[in-house]
Parts: structure tokens; sequence; C-alpha cells
């Protein structure tokens, strides 16, 4: 095989003036990258240069990677040959108008570091692969940037979906502002607009979006190498110092509780806040104080050289174990002023615009019987029969409009069960769960810190609603069947985070069983 | 109505003789149909040549005026048949369809059409769907050229020689009075480029004047003792014919140097990668000026001997590049060197790989090897002995990364929930042998459906559940077609059939109110109106006249539950007999296309409309993607939220979200969560609207008042 990098120049001493300039888009369907490469077309020949593009047109294949090339040369009054698809390491500009795409070119050979600018937009468009697992699937764009860095000569990369998005456009706008900014073709600014004026609709749109991605891109390529491309990623937001407001006896309970917060040390510091705050909003003062109580008994076990791992998984996991979802917890936040603001907001509603709401709820008999007092609750729930006739009766989906009177008095109403929560069902149900998996946790802390600490975490595994939430359920007995077998290894923590994290891999836990297995053959 | 829309650039097709035209291959090959004066063109749609159809389509006033018949075909056998019309009135027609596929159900009209020969020249156009973003099995049109002997052009990737091979293969079909068959490939389809055209020209007579004197010929009819003396008249008269004319017009090219101690023979298809792999290796320039002497073959079949054989002169190693397998040219040249006693040796397969597209890198290794094993003193010493570069990018991390991105359903299609309701069915009743078809609902044996277990063309779906039918069986099969393959052939292959065999299976018939999948043709079922074509003819008619007995429509695909309810009936009902579905919505993107600037125009003129778009609470949401797993709708995706509580990303639904419903439906049949929300935002409210709305948020702003009074409120919560 002859070696792809080995760029020879044409025969007959080609000039520059004959040089064939090579571009190719990878785009994902529907995303207009088809006028992005007759922009391009568009553009070249205005600057005297014969252009030849080609696609493979996916007519109704809408989501999947499709490719544009573009081959031009200056007019010299001769016809040249171009190629009618991109061949691995002979590409000059490479066009990724998706992160993901960008690591496909590289990994097809489409980006050299002799000759090829990388330009691609940061933002991320999931695949249905990375979406569709119960844990986060999403492929790590870190990994993309680092090799794009060191995969391309030069590497131009920002959100440009954000520029279009932000001057109600399409990504092509911001794509071709990119290349344009990038000076990677001999082509005036001008010129560039000129092609998009030409193109007759949303014409300003589209030239503000191409204005900033080519200020950007020209900000990156004149930046030093090195800090070039990559847009560092956010730091994570200073401990939230929350503003409360409230009645005055409220506002004194959690200043208490605020107080023994602010007594912790510094590393846990921020979890235990954040976990108390969601309590309270849950519930109320007293059952933040509760939740403090438990923290307290991990901490007791903990100390700082381990940087209280401990005490912030049991901080993170016991705020997520007590605001269990209940349709209190559902019907109270889908009532409340923020959350109208939060959907007009995303919706962008205008003003003169009317705004209905309808919620989607499908109840059934559990949930019923979780929302009524422990005993009766409990007395259905022990008579098949009489459950199965009121489930009839109740057991359908319920489309609920939230800015209808009746609608949003009914969750209205459900919300303000709150303050009988703690008598009611569920509660009992969910209060023996997390009492069970907390001191099974705390009880390794001594002999296995680090296994403990692996145990609170499992909480993670618990999601969903209905069967999805049976199933998580079983997810997260079945990882902790494991420990009697784990019983005195060394690397029993490691054990349980892989079993937890191939449980999260697929939904009917496939793998989860498939590593259950493996240590069950794991020698004592 | 097509998706994409040609009235623009079909104005283009009026140019005059010595006036530049600029575009796309498709519509430079439907300027050339109308420079050599065509008097019909027919097809079926399917990438890569579906825009062709859609050009035709949008050009019917340019072809009226000049007295051309235009038909949307119901099937490629159709508009093959509909060359019958060249048989015997010198009327020049043309027929479109993508390739192998529509050859395939072309086969039957094209071996007929090519027994008794014709006398206008009949030119079929084929779309080859080989190699990268190709969606059908890899197979050769070449063959189809080789058993019913019909001639197959193959001219190199540019405007100006595919316009040329447009009037060759007319002029070569009525001198040897065979259809012809003109392959391009899918990228040359969407090239872009320039030619100079000529004036368009009247057909010389037309389907009127043929009708009104009419004309017969016994001896062109497949029948004995016609048939046998086709075949003879094929080798002893028209393929001379065909020979000569190859050879007098110059059909095939020539380039490089006369005289050479190598040579490249390829496909006319094949010349720009050559070209590139040869400037790669320092052996041509731009232009491709070149010193390797090469044979391009715009005519793939028949080939000519003694031009071949001249070629080969004084050669020592010739190279065949030939894409796709069995390698047949390569064959017929090896026994032409073989049989003419020549020493020249031969070489194709040895160097480019057998089977799969020739891509650029593939050409470069494949030409670069035959020239170091045959002529290594023609290569520059960079190319025999090159410098180590550096060994690049070590991608093998990379490859695990990033995750594979096959085409799916587009946002807000009504197929998706039928398969999602297909999913939940199955969650009751178990795994099921389910048949798939050709269409958009193909992409349901995709994540996150996994449904489907087979396809074997175009309307076959429920065919090919035919034998799944056993008085033993404790479960039934289901099969899907879609509307483009239902009226295809898929009414009486799949519908007819499973009547008349007594099938007790499920056929699902998506109708989704347009050939979605090869960019939304109309077809009989469709409810558009039309203005040249017959439309808004029921499919439940349809399989009623077949005799089906047992038939459910479902109107609005989007409603979860009664889908799932129709099937579950479907699936457990003590009728006998095919159980019929027909699930209707329209295809999103059309509708899109259709509605989005009506209520646009709506909304600025001041009328009230309502615009449906989903949402997430995604303080409800809990991040297990259970709605995904029933939807992977490009506008539902995952999003981390900033809170170190969360550990995994939630559900978030993006601008692009067209309200389609299935988000909420799904939630509900499936019983997920109640995280979902449908936010309608009623444009220009009416006076009751806003009364309405006042009234409304005063009360319940009141309601929340009082509560959030009462409680602490956190700023950020």
């Amino acid at each position: 095989m002859l070696d792809h990098n080995a760029v020879l120049r044409p025969k007959s001493g080609a000039s520059d003036d004959e040089r064939v300039i090579k571009l190719a888009v990878l785009a994902v369907g529907g995303q207009g990258g088809g006028v992005l490469a007759d922009w391009i077309t568009d553009v070249a020949e205005r600057n005297g240069y014969i252009a030849q593009s080609t696609s493979v047109a996916g007519v109704a294949q809408r989501t999947g990677a499709t490719i544009y090339y573009i081959e031009m040369a200056r007019d010299t009054g001769r016809l040249p040959v171009f190629a009618l698809s991109p061949s691995q390491g002979d590409v000059d500009i490479l066009i990724a108008a998706e992160l993901m795409e960008a690591g496909r070119a590289i990994i097809r050979g489409f980006v050299t570091p002799e000759r090829t600018t990388l330009i691609t937009s940061s933002h991320r468009i999931a695949a249905v692969s990375e979406k569709i697992e119960p844990g986060d699937g999403r492929a790590s764009s870190e990994k993309v940037h680092a090799t794009a860095e060191a995969a391309a000569k030069r590497f131009i990369a920002f959100d440009m979906e954000k520029i279009a998005a932000d001057n109600g456009t399409m990504i092509s706008a911001s794509l071709l502002g990119a290349l344009a900014g990038s000076d990677a073709l001999p082509f005036t600014r001008e010129s560039y607009e000129q092609a998009i004026g030409a193109g007759g609709r949303g014409v300003k749109a589209s030239l503000a979006a191409f204005s900033a991605a080519c200020d950007r891109a020209r900000g990156i390529a004149a930046a030093p190498i090195g800090e070039r491309a990559r847009a560092k990623p956010a730091a994570p937001e200073a401990p939230s110092t929350a503003r409360v407001s409230g009645p005055e006896t409220l506002l004194k309970g959690w200043q208490q509780l605020a107080a023994r917060v602010a007594a912790l040390p510094e590393p846990l510091r921020d979890m235990a806040e954040r976990g108390l705050k969601k309590v309270v909003d849950y519930q109320d003062i007293a059952y933040g104080g509760e939740y403090l109580d438990r923290l307290d008994k991990a901490f007791a076990l903990d100390n700082a050289e381990r940087g209280y791992a401990l005490s912030i998984a049991a901080a993170k996991h016991l705020a997520n174990a007590m605001c269990y979802d209940d349709m209190i917890r559902v019907a109270d936040l889908k009532t409340r002023s923020t959350r109208d603001k939060r959907v007009r907001k995303e919706v962008g509603v205008k003003e003169g615009s009317v705004l209905q709401v309808t919620e989607y709820f499908h109840p059934r008999i559990e949930e019923l019987c979780g929302t009524l007092p422990a005993r009766l609750g409990s007395y259905i729930e022990s008579r098949p029969k009489l459950a199965a006739f009121l489930d009839r009766r109740i057991n359908r989906g319920r489309h609920i409009r939230t800015d209808s009177f009746t609608g949003f008095a009914m969750l209205w109403f459900i919300g303000g069960l709150r303050r009988w929560r703690r008598r009611l069902l569920r509660h009992r149900i969910e209060v023996e769960h997390l009492e069970r998996w907390y001191g099974l946790a705390l009880g390794h802390a001594r002999q296995d810190y680090a296994l403990a600490t692996e145990i609170l975490n499992c909480r993670r595994l618990i999601k969903g609603y209905s069967d999805t939430h049976a199933r998580a359920q079983s997810k997260f007995d079945r990882v902790l069947s494991a420990l009697p077998m784990l019983k005195g290894r060394d690397d029993a923590a490691d054990w349980i985070r892989r079993l937890r994290e191939a449980a999260l891999k697929d939904e009917k836990g496939d793998m989860l069983d498939g590593a259950l297995k493996t240590v069950t053959t794991l020698g004592g | 109505m097509a998706e994409r829309s040609f009235a623009k650039e079909v104005e283009k097709l009026r140019l005059g003789a010595g006036e530049e035209f600029a575009g796309e291959g498709i519509l430079a090959i439907t300027k050339a149909l109308l420079q050599c004066g065509v008097g019909y063109v027919g097809g079926y749609q399917g990438a890569p040549i579906s825009h062709l159809m859609d050009v035709l389509a949008d050009a019917q006033d340019i072809l009226g005026e000049l007295g051309v018949h235009f038909e949307a075909s119901a099937s490629e056998a159709t508009a093959t048949a509909m060359l019958a019309a060249s048989v015997h009135y010198p009327i020049r027609g043309a027929a479109t369809f993508k390739s192998t596929v529509g050859t395939n159900v072309a086969s039957d009209a094209l071996a007929n059409l090519a027994s008794g020969g014709v006398t206008g020249g009949a030119l079929i156009i084929v779309g080859e769907d080989y190699g990268e973003g190709s969606s059908i099995m890899q197979e050769r049109s070449h063959a189809f050229a080789m058993k019913s002997q019909v001639w197959l052009l193959d001219p190199r990737p540019n405007l100006p020689s595919i316009v040329k091979a447009v009037e060759d293969g007319f002029e070569l079909s009525e001198a040897s009075n065979t259809p012809v068959m003109l392959q391009v490939r899918i990228r040359c389809c969407h090239v872009h480029g320039h030619f100079i055209a000529k004036d368009n020209k009247r057909p010389p007579m037309s389907v009127a004047d043929a009708l009104s004197a009419p004309r017969r010929d016994t001896g062109r009819i497949v029948l004995p003792p016609a048939s046998f003396l086709h075949e003879k008249e094929k080798v002893a008269k028209r393929w001379p014919a065909a020979v000569d004319f190859i050879k007098s017009r110059k059909i095939n090219e020539m380039f490089g140097p006369d005289h050479g101690s190598v040579g490249i023979v390829m496909q006319g298809g094949m010349y720009n990668s050559v070209i590139r792999a040869l400037q790669r290796l320092g052996l041509a320039d731009t232009y491709g000026d070149t010193d390797v002497p090469l044979y391009v073959l715009n005519a793939v079949y028949p080939l000519i001997d003694d031009e071949f054989l001249a070629f080969c002169e004084g050669k020592q190693a010739v190279l065949v590049v030939e894409e796709g397998q069995p390698n047949y040219i390569e064959q017929a040249f090896a026994a032409m060197l073989h049989k003419g006693g020549r020493g020249t040796k031969l070489v194709g397969k040895e160097h480019l790989p057998m089977a799969g597209e020739y891509t650029g890198q593939v050409m470069l290794d494949g030409i670069g090897s035959f020239l170091r094993a045959n002529s290594p003193h023609l290569l520059p010493g960079e190319v025999r002995a090159p410098n180590k570069l550096g060994e690049g990018v070590d991608t093998a991390d990379l490859i695990n990364v990033v995750p594979g991105r096959p085409p799916g359903f587009c946002v807000g299609c009504p197929e998706r929930p039928i398969f999602a309701a297909t999913k939940l069915v199955e969650q009751e009743l178990g795994k099921h042998h389910i048949a798939s078809d050709i269409g958009c609902h193909l992409f349901s044996i995709m994540p996150p459906f996994e449904l489907g277990a087979t396809t074997m063309g175009y309307g076959l779906g429920p065919a090919s559940a035919s034998a799944f039918n056993s008085p033993d069986a404790k479960r039934r099969s289901i099969s899907f077609v879609g509307d483009g393959g239902f009226w295809h052939n898929g009414l009486t292959s799949s519908i007819g059939n499973a009547v008349f065999n007594r099938n007790d299976g499920v056929i699902v018939i998506v109708d989704n109110f347009y050939s979605a999948a090869t960019g939304g043709q109309d077809i009989l079922s469709s409810r558009a109106n039309n203005r040249t074509k017959s439309t808004k003819h029921p499919i439940d008619e349809a399989v009623k006249g077949m005799g089906v007995k047992w038939l459910r429509h479902i109107d609005r695909t989007y409603d979860v539950g009664k889908m799932r309810a129709t099937l579950r009936e479907a699936l457990t009902t003590e009728e006998k007999g095919p159980k019929v579905i027909v699930a209707s919505s329209e295809c999103m993107l059309n509708r899109q296309r259709r509605e989005k600037p009506l209520v646009d125009k709506a909304i600025k003129g001041g009328e009230r409309v309502v615009k449906p778009k989903f949402g997430v609470d995604e303080d409800i949401c809990t991040g297990d993607h259970a709605c995904m797993r029933l939807s992977g709708c490009p506008s539902l995706s995952v999003k981390s939220l900033d809170d170190p509580l969360r550990d995994d990303p939630v559900a978030s639904i993006d601008q692009n979200c067209v309200g389609c419903g299935n988000c909420g439906e799904v939630a509900d049949a499936a019983v997920l969560c109640p995280s979902f929300y449908r936010a309608d935002v009623v444009h220009n409210p009416g006076r009751w609207d806003r009364f309405l709305e006042s009234t409304r948020r005063a009360v319940i702003g009141l309601l929340q008042r009082r509560r959030e009074s009462r409680r602490l409120m956190f700023a950020d919560a």
C-alpha cells in the first residue's frame, strides 16, 4: 500500500495557479449542508474559480451522517478533471457541522496534519445510541477535541449552532462564516456575503450569523497555537448561596439548618447545602433536620484523609432518596409560578399570545394507594381483587390542562397533600427502603470505606416511574445481591462500581447479568 | 407534490443553442432529452434519480409546449413497458429508475422490449445506487445489459459527457434497433457543472400522431416463431450495427500518449477517480493530461474487440478498472487477448478489490501497485521509495468514541408511533416474526425499535411473511408495507396473495400520503390535489376490493394507545384470514413543508393559529431515558443539568419539535412519567381566548401566591 500521506506535485510543474483545492463538508442530515455547498460553489465562481460540488443526497434520510464535496481551481480556460468524492489524506479544508462528525472525518482519514484546516462546530447532536442508555451514554467530546488538535494543521472549533440559533437561522450560515474567517480559501469576505445575498431567502439573519462566526474564527486563527481552538469547559459554579425568602418562622428554622451545614468541613459543605435545599423544598424544615441527622451518621464515620467521600456520597444520594417522585411532588412542581415562567420562556410565548399547557398523567392503583394513608393503602394493596377493581376505574391516560381552572385546581390540591405526606403509604415504603440501604452502606464503612461509598452511589440506579422504576429497583437489588459474594475481597468496591456501571448500560440489565455471572465465578 | 421543488431550475430547460447551462447532473440529463426530441418520458422515483422525476414533474409546462408526454409510472416495469411506444413508431422515448432494484422489477418488460427491438430510440437511464450512500443490495446493472443484450453506456462523470451520452444513446438505439441503458452513478447525478446548450427539439412524431395512424408488425412481437428470429437478429444484425456505431462515432475515448509499455482501461464513470490517482502519483496534471495511455469505455457493453486489441498493441501490461463484481469486462478482455494470441498481460482485480466502491484511496493503492509491478520507471522517485512520513494520528481510541449515525425517522415522523406501539404490544404478547418492506418504515430495524427480520423488495413485506402461515402456530406474523410499496405491487403480490392463500398474519400498511422515502412524490392514495394526476384513491377501498374482511383504519398514528389496541386485537382475534391495519398520517417532512408557510402567513395576517410544541419538566424527569427508547426523535435528546445532585442527563426537547404528540402519547401508553407537557401557543387570540386567560391566570395566580407565601422559596430552585 502506498503511503497516503505522499502528496506530490502534479506533473508538468503545476503552479499554485493550477492547484485544485479540495473541501469536504460532513453534516448530519437536515442541517442544511446542501445550502452551504451551494454557497461555497458560488463564492468560488465569483472569484474566478471553476468549482464542482457533489453530494450523496439521501432524499428522505434526514438524520444520518452525510458528506458534501467541493473541488475548485482557478479558471485558466481549460476544464480541470475533478474527483467526485474526498480521498483519505487529500483534503485541504474539512468542515464538520457537528463535533462527532469531525471525529468521523478524522477516523476516515480526511484530516491530515500537513494540510487540513479542520473547522467544526463544537456542539453535539446526540446519536440514538447515545440517548437510549439508561445512564449517560454520551460520547466524550474531550477525546475528539484532543485528537483533532493533533490531527489537523489548523483546528477551529466553537459552537456555530448557537451563533446560528441566536441569529434565527441555520448552521450553514455560521459554518460559512467560520470558513471565511479561517482564510483557508483565497477569497474576500465580501464575496461570501454576496453569495449569501444572492440566495434570496432569510438573507439578513444569515448575514448576521455569518458575520459573528467569521469574527470568531478570525480571533481563533490569530490566537497563539495551543490555545486557539478549545473553548474551555465552563468552570463549575461556586457553591450556591441561594437567596431564601419566606415567612419569618420558616426562615429562622432554615437559618438553624444552614448553620449546621456551615459547621461541616469545606469539601462536604456544597453538596450538603444543595441536598438540604432540595429536601426542604420537597417537604419542610423538619424534613431538612431529618436529612442532616442522617448525614451526621455518615459524617461520624468519616475523616478528612479520605476527602469525606463517604459523606459527600451520602449528602447527594440521601437527598435524592428522600425526595422520591410521588404524585404530590409532581403536582407541586407543575403548579408553581416558577414553572409557569420557565415554560413560557422555553416555548417562547410572545406578548399577546395565549399559552395552553397539557400534562400527561397515567395514574395506576399503585400511585393511588401510595397517596392514601398507610393503613388504608396497604389494606387495598393486600386485596388483589379490590385493587384490580379500583385499578380498572383509574388506570388510564389523563391529559390535564394546567392552564385551566379545574385542571390546575386538581393538581394544586394534590400538591397540597404534602403536609400529610409522612403518613402516606408511599412514604412508609420509601423510608424503609432508605433505611435498609443506608444502614447497609454505613455498616460496611468501618471495614471497607470504599465499599460503603459505592453502596451509597448505587442509589443512582433508582429512577423512573412505574415499570421503569420497578426495573430500576430490580437492578439496584441485583447489584447489591453481589455483596455476599464479594465479602472480604479487597476489590469489592471496584466490583460494585463495575456492576453499577453495567446496570446503566441497557434497559433490561443484560450487561448487569453478564457482569454478575463473572462475579459468581470469582474465587474467594 | 415532491419534497424538493425544481420550479425555478426547470427554467434552465428553455436555454437555447450556445447558451451556457449551469446546474446539477440530473437537470442536464433532462435538458439533453429535450434537445434530442424525445417524445415521451416515464419512470419511477428512487435515489439517485428521484430528482430526475421531480424535475420532469415540475417541467410539465415545458414538456407540454414541446408535445412531450410525461408519466410518473406505477413501477419500473410500467416505465419500461411504456417504451413499447418506440417498437413500431419512430418516436424517441426514455424511462428512468434506480438500479439495480428498479432494473430487477423492470426486467420482464426489458427482456420483451429487447427481444423484439425498437424503431425509435429507446433510452433507459439507470441511477446506479452503488457504494457509499447506497441503500440497496450491491449489484451491477451490467448483468441486465448482457442477459437481454441491450447496450450499456457509462459516460465520464461530467456534464458535457453525460449530455453527449444521451444524444449518442438515442442514435445508437436507432442504429441498432436496440434499447440502450445509460448508467449514471450517485454522485454524478448530483454533480454541479456546466455545458453549452442546444435548442430543444419537438419530437418529429408525437404520441398523438402515432395514435392517429396505428402500425403493427407481427415480426416484432415476442411469440414463436418471431422470438427465435429475434435472438438471431440480435447477434447477426443488431450487435454488429452497435459495434459499428460505437467505433465510427468514437464513443470510447483514448487519452495520454499513443505508445507506452502499460495502459489502463476503465469504465467511463471511473475516469475522474483514475485521473485523480494519476495526479497524486505525479503522472497527470490538473486537466487530465497524463503520461499513461488510457482507454475510456463510455460504452461498456458491447465491447469493441479490435479497438481494445489495438490499444493493447505494444503494451506489456494493461490494467482494467472495473467497479463491482463479477468482473465481466475484465473477463471479456482476457478472452479477446487469449483468442487473439496476444502476449499483453491483463490485470484488474489483482490490484484492485473484487468487491466494493473504488474510492480515491482504493484507486491510488490499486493503480500505484499496478505501476510499481509493471512500469516502476514511470513513477517519480518519491512514489517508488517514499520518505517515511509520520504515522499520522492514532485514531483507534476515537473509533470507540464516535457513535454511528445511521439514517432514521425524521422529527415528528408519523411512523415512529406505529413502531412504538409495536414495541409495546410485543412487551405484552412476546416477540413476533416481523417482516419489513422498503421505505422509510424500514428504519424500524435500527435502534431504538429494532423491529423487523427481513426485507425482500418493494411491496413484498407481507409476501415475505407468507410462509409463516401454520395452523399450529401460537403467534401470528406481523408484516409492514408502505403506501408506496402497496401501490407499486403490494396490492397484488402481498395483499391479494394473503387473501388467496388464507394467510392468518397481521399486515400493517403504513400510509403517509406520499412515496415519502424517495422524496415525497404523489401516489394513488395521496390526499393532495395534483394538477396532472388522479389522487385520493383510498387504500382501504383497494384492500376491501381484494377481499380482505378484517380491516381497521387508524387515521391518526400518533394515537399510540389506539395503535397498540388495534395491533393487540389483530394479533389475538379468532377471525381467520389476513388482518389488515391501515395506519395513516401525513409524512411530517411534507406536512411541514406544506403547512409552515401557510401558518406563518396566517400568524402575520392576524389570524388565530394554535401552534403546539412539547417540553420536559427537567425536575420531574429522572433521566432514565425510557421515552427515548420508544422514540429516537432527533428533537428529543439528552442534556446535562447544572446540578451536582443529578448524575444522569435528563430528557430535553429542542426548538425543532413540531408538536406531533408522540412524546406525550408514548408516556401515556407506556406509563412512563409525567414530565412531558404540550404547550399550545395561541397566536392572535380572540377576545374570548383573552378573557378566559386573564380570568384563569388571576385565579391560578391567587392559588400560587397563597401557597408560595407559606413556604420557603429558593431563588434558584
